[in-house]
């Protein structure tokens, strides 16, 4: 035991996916279909070959969907990722108040989309859990919670409430897909898109779905402590890897006023520094932080608004400020 | 699709007497959290244990046990999971993707069948020994992740699931999708842990609901699956977690002196309460003599 040869295994990060580039463990066999190809990791010379995995999860060649969904989504002008890696930091809370602030103004037409298969929230929080989609000829018709406030989500779609969506990765693009070419989005000043936390399918999948309409960029959500900036580096690595544009970060849950004496604690602590000292180490813009109140989490359990029930509020002040830096940073004022 | 090894228990886990895996459909509710105390208060009731982190694109669990800094490494008999030190009876180990990757800031950007693969090494490749509880804590969702563990897993019959939530009804409805999913793979369902219920103002005392609560309890009763407990959110756990290097206590003793060590020991006294059978048969004739003299009770005969 003890004259045993101890070896350290290999870092794992070098062998991620990230269309189109990838890394290939052995050279192509001799008759190898190409990784990209239709046949690739399914002809005869795949059995055996080191890279079968690799080339069978890669995008077989060029998809024709995309020009699909690039005509479908020509109609809107600003699309917005809302990313993070940490889950619960208030993504679906913010693209809900995004979408609230933006469409307050009744010139402007604005889109919700849900790429939150597993957990989708934004339904609850916009207050239109119980509808559904209704499907035409020419696609599927969203949800209108107002006049120019349009949301699609997959749970208008499930036979019960609380139905689980047990999908693997694949399953999930296919529908993220059909979200973008078969959703009558029409002309949209703004499409908001609420993501899951993580860095996988439909991160990889909404991008490449929509390399070609073009993504205006990203809002990442973190909360203070450490844990949370943890992830949401590897979320702000993950968009300079596959090229999408930083927006800016907003901090959510920074400090909490006890609504008895009025003391200010911080939840979750910033060890490190927050949001803020994260955006100047990795020079991104930094868009404010929204205090922790919690009746922002009693409108979004009801489907209120909160920036319409408490306009007055701390949390909603700092709300319409991001916003404002938000649509200045896409080019819109 | 299928391979032979893949049908039956996993030689890697054949000294684990209990599997425990922790699960919510919601993100940011805690389960790194419940986990990292789940491991602590079991460790300092004297159990040797392993955690398993299955969250891939975002690991906490190294973070959150101060060995951000550690790699695992390969021996003949598998890869070594991440010792924590401890000078309580029992012991800590972990395995998580965070040591296998460069920088902290690294992304994992992998799809479905890469994750799976993963978890499948996860599960058959790594050493760990003789264990008395194997926690895997799992990222938020229903999806491939969810779906390998269940099938890895699935002839290695674990003890279920403790499925963590927040009070406020947007985590509950995400939660409930999760226990549904627990009914789909037969996951024994071990009970619901309400987290982040309620904050005591250090200034005033005053306890305010800050996503509200009750929604814990509520669901269990839904779904009829025995409810653990609430934790409130008590900031210097972060706190301790956070400056755990700088101390010289190791982290099972500073959590054993920690406020949330007797909420959690009440949590835990639930769970353990259940008895589940050890997966090591021999174990479990002698917990099942135990039974017996309890059975042989009069009061119980009437």
């Amino acid at each position: 035991m003890t004259t045993e040869v101890i070896t350290p295994v290999p870092q794992q990060a070098d062998e991620q996916i990230l269309p189109p580039e990838y890394t290939l463990k052995e050279p192509e066999p001799e008759h190898c279909p190409g990784p990209e190809s239709e046949m690739a990791g399914k002809a005869d010379a795949c059995n055996g070959c080191s890279n079968k995995e690799i080339c069978e999860s890669l995008p077989k060649g060029p998809d024709p969907d995309i020009p699909l969904i690039t005509e479908n989504l020509a109609g809107i002008d600003h699309k917005i990722l809302v990313l993070s890696g940490k889950g619960g930091v208030g993504k679906s809370t913010f693209t809900t108040m995004l979408s609230w602030a933006l469409s307050a103004d009744e010139d402007l037409q604005v889109g919700a989309m849900d790429l939150d298969i597993c957990g989708p929230s934004l339904p609850h929080m916009l207050g239109c859990n119980d509808e559904f989609v209704h499907e035409s000829n020419s696609g599927w018709t969203p949800v209108y919670v107002a006049d120019n406030l349009a949301a699609m989500s997959i749970q208008f779609m499930l036979p019960e409430d609380d139905s689980a969506v047990i999908w693997r990765g694949n399953k999930k693009n296919q529908l993220i897909k059909k979200f973008l070419k078969d959703v009558e989005w029409d002309n949209l000043d703004y499409l908001v898109i609420d993501t899951p936390p993580g860095t996988s399918d439909e991160h990889i999948s909404i991008n490449k779905f929509m390399q070609e309409s073009g993504i205006d960029g990203a809002l990442i959500v973190t909360t203070p402590q450490e844990v949370a900036l943890l992830d949401v580096r590897k979320e702000i690595d993950f968009c300079k890897k596959a090229g999408i544009n930083i927006l800016g970060l907003v901090e959510n849950m920074s400090g909490f006023v006890c609504p008895n004496c009025k003391g200010e604690s911080q939840i979750f602590k910033p060890t490190t520094g927050g949001g803020e000292a994260l955006c100047k180490e990795l020079n991104i813009n930094f868009l404010g932080s929204v205090p922790l109140d919690p009746r922002i989490g009693k409108c979004a359990d009801f489907g209120e608004s909160f920036l319409d029930t408490y306009p007055e509020s701390p949390a909603s002040l700092a709300v319409l400020n991001v916003v404002e830096a938000l649509r200045d940073a896409v080019g819109d004022l | 699709m299928e391979n032979e090894e893949d049908l039956g228990p996993a030689p890697s886990l054949a000294k684990v007497s209990h599997i425990i895996l922790i699960l919510s459909g919601k993100g940011g509710v805690g389960k790194s959290s419940v986990t990292t105390q789940t491991a602590l208060s079991l460790c300092q009731m004297g159990y040797r244990v392993g955690v398993l982190d299955i969250d891939l694109t975002g690991p906490s669990l190294p973070r959150m046990f101060g060995l951000e800094d550690k790699s695992i490494y390969q021996t003949s008999e598998g890869w070594m999971p991440v010792k924590v030190k401890t000078n309580a009876l029992g012991s800590l180990s972990v395995i998580s993707l965070g040591f296998l990757i460069g920088d902290r800031g690294n992304s994992v950007v992998w799809r479905g069948p890469k994750k799976t693969a993963m978890i499948k090494q996860f599960i058959r490749d790594v050493a760990w020994g003789d264990l008395d509880y194997l926690l895997i804590d799992t990222p938020p969702g229903t999806s491939d992740e969810h779906i390998s563990i269940a099938e890895q897993l699935r002839f290695s019959e674990p003890d279920g699931a403790i499925v963590v939530t927040t009070p406020q009804s947007v985590a509950t409805a995400d939660v409930k999708k999760e226990l549904n999913f627990c009914k789909k793979v037969n996951l024994f369902i071990l009970g619901v842990v309400e987290n982040m219920s309620g904050f005591i103002c250090p200034y005033c005392e005053e306890c305010t609901n800050i996503f509200s609560s009750g929604g814990g309890k509520t669901l269990a009763e839904q779904f009829e699956v025995p409810y653990l407990g609430n934790i409130p959110i008590d900031p210097k756990f972060v706190e301790m977690i956070e400056n755990q290097s700088e101390q010289e206590e190791n982290l099972v003793e500073l959590y054993g002196r920690s406020s949330l060590y007797p909420i959690y020991k009440e949590i835990m006294k639930k769970v353990l309460d259940q008895n589940r059978p050890s997966r090591i048969p021999e174990e479990n004739e002698i917990t099942d003599k135990l039974k017996n003299t309890t059975i042989d009770d009069p009061e119980e005969k009437e």
